[in-house]
């Protein structure tokens, strides 16, 4: 397996008005080529500004990121970014958004409207092509920035809690869409949710966080078989005892926070 | 968005809400009518009677002014020098604003040593250099474009500049990571989100072009509607001075109602975009 992205030795820290925040810190974490890893963790463990560091959008305080071994110095373009917060362009319609991508590298208007179609009939957004992010649903403008993400086939996407806005049902189609996807595309996935039932359903790989400052405190293998069948797959004994132990260490997170706060 | 309008539900307006709406409409211009009646009535009435017309002329006296500058033509000439000073002047300096704001907008070196010469220009009473424009220019039309243009430039400028402050920073870092250039992101995401900031800039700096030209006019010409106030009211005719308050008056409502109008499509637009 080719280590695609290295964090080595990486802490965070943020300074405002208040004083000095650590995000995380200690953190060493390899992502293989191809893999999907999830990461799971409590609100504000630095989940997102480990991503924001892959994506070379933020430089780490201590320690260095690695994108095939060179060093992440500035935004890295082989990286699609989903990120937590919305960033549709609100002046274009959805299909435009979801095309972006494609125009930026010169497609035809007919070529990247033909493969905008046909991302966002996957994520179930059929007929909304002309309507403007403002006149969707917080759910389905996340489908859209998942559209965008995927249909220009980026060498490795990162998403940031990505379904966290959908109902449990939409949720599953979308968990199955993007196992399909995946599996024929053989992207590199980082993904990062608070739900563990999530991380595990999907990933190859989950990275537990301790609350801020973020250390992982535990990388589990799921060796739950491909292709998994995401509507049923809950029920696996396996995964079962997967969760239960996952759920170990966040509980033990749960637990200190109780009792120190 | 047909399916979305059509889950929308369109409250029903029956004849009677109509009809009541209409009443009322009726009743708010039958008071604006009244009023306007009776205060014309008033002045022309105390005018002559009790007050002196030398103070407050009077209604039928401005209109008489009025008529004899429409049968001369002077009146149109006056209008169009104003409206074309106020034109020209709204028309370069918007150009030139927005140049100038998205210039320093762009480049935050320029923007850092520039910055406190614009904010001392920008600090000026813009009126006070009037004086200066017509010994620069002379007293005709040009040095009241220059006035007008003046004043709109630094509106615009300084609300484009602040629009492409206000740009949000993870709208430009999600295009770059998909590789845009840089111009591309000039192109498709700061122009598009600093748009709005130059249309409000616009619409705020429109009715201070009209008094850039009129102020110059009143300072130093011999042609429009500042230089007919100040005419009239050097001659101490006071029929002269609200005939030309009135006509301003006409192209200050014309164009606010313009702006509107202009407004309303903006909303619409943005209504659909965010
Ligand atoms: N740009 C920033 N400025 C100041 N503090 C920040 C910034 N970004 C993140 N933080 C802080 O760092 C911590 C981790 O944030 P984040 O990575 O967003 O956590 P998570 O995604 O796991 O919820 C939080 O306490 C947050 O307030
Ligand atoms: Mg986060």
């Amino acid at each position: 397996m080719t280590p695609l992205i290295e964090y080595r030795g990486i802490a965070r820290r943020f300074t405002t008005r208040r004083g000095t925040v650590t995000a995380c810190e200690h953190v060493d974490l390899t992502v293989h080529e191809g893999e999907f890893l999830a990461i799971v963790g409590p609100s504000g463990c630095g989940k997102s500004t480990l991503l924001n560091m892959a994506a070379g959008l933020l430089q780490p305080s201590a320690g260095a990121v690695f994108y095939r071994g060179e060093k992440v110095a500035e935004p890295n373009t082989r990286v699609g970014y989903m990120t937590q917060r919305d960033t549709l362009l609100p002046w274009r319609s959805v299909e435009d958004n979801v095309a972006i991508a494609l125009e930026l590298r010169g497609e035809s208007r007919a070529e990247r409207l033909r493969k905008a179609h046909d991302w966002l009939h996957r994520v179930g957004l059929k007929g909304f092509e002309s309507a403007y992010p403002g006149q969707l649903s917080g759910g389905m403008r996340r489908r859209v920035s998942m559209a965008r993400t995927l249909a220009y086939e980026p060498e490795t996407i990162l998403m940031d809690e990505p379904f966290g806005a959908l109902d449990a049902q939409l949720r599953l189609v979308m968990h199955d869409e993007l196992l399909k996807l995946w599996a024929a595309t053989k992207t590199t996935m980082v993904f990062v949710t608070h739900d563990l039932m999530e991380a595990v359903t999907l990933a190859d790989r989950v990275a537990v966080f301790s609350p801020r400052p973020g250390r992982i405190r535990a990388i589990e293998t799921v060796d739950l078989p491909r292709p998994r069948d995401v509507f049923r797959i809950r029920f696996d004994p396996r995964f079962g005892e997967l969760h239960d132990r996952l759920w170990g260490y966040l509980e033990e997170n749960v637990r200190e926070g109780v009792r120190v706060g | 968005m047909d399916t979305l309008t059509a889950e929308m539900d369109q409250p029903r307006v029956g004849h009677d809400a109509i009809a009541s709406a209409r009443d009322e409409w009726l009743k708010v211009m039958a008071w604006r009518i009244g009023i306007t009646v009776v205060g014309l009535g008033v002045w022309e009435g105390i005018s002559g009677r009790w007050v002196k017309p030398f103070w407050i002329s009077s209604p039928s006296a401005i209109w008489a002014q009025l008529f004899g500058w429409y049968e001369s033509g002077d009146l149109w000439m006056h209008i169009e020098i104003t409206m074309t000073e106020t034109v020209l002047g709204f028309v370069f300096g918007a150009v030139s604003g927005v140049a100038f704001g998205l210039a320093l907008g762009l480049n935050k070196r320029l923007a850092a040593v520039l910055d406190p010469f614009v904010i001392a220009f920008y600090s000026l009473p813009k009126i006070a250099l009037a004086p200066l424009f017509i010994l620069w220019f002379g007293v005709g039309l040009l040095s009241k474009v220059v006035m007008a243009t003046f004043v709109v430039f630094f509106l615009v400028f300084y609300n484009t500049y602040a629009g492409t402050l206000a740009v949000e920073q993870e709208l430009v870092d999600v295009l770059r990571l998909m590789g845009a250039t840089r111009w591309q992101i000039v192109r498709k995401v700061i122009l598009p989100s600093v748009l709005l900031w130059i249309f409000t800039g616009m619409k705020i700096s429109v009715p201070y072009a009209l008094i850039g030209a009129v102020v110059g006019e009143m300072m130093a010409s011999n042609k429009g509607l500042g230089y007919l106030i100040q005419a009239s009211a050097g001659q101490y005719d006071t029929a002269g001075v609200f005939a030309a308050l009135f006509v301003l008056m006409i192209i200050a409502t014309g164009l606010h109602e313009l702006l509107k109008q202009s407004e309303k499509l903006m909303l619409r637009w943005k209504e659909e975009s965010t």
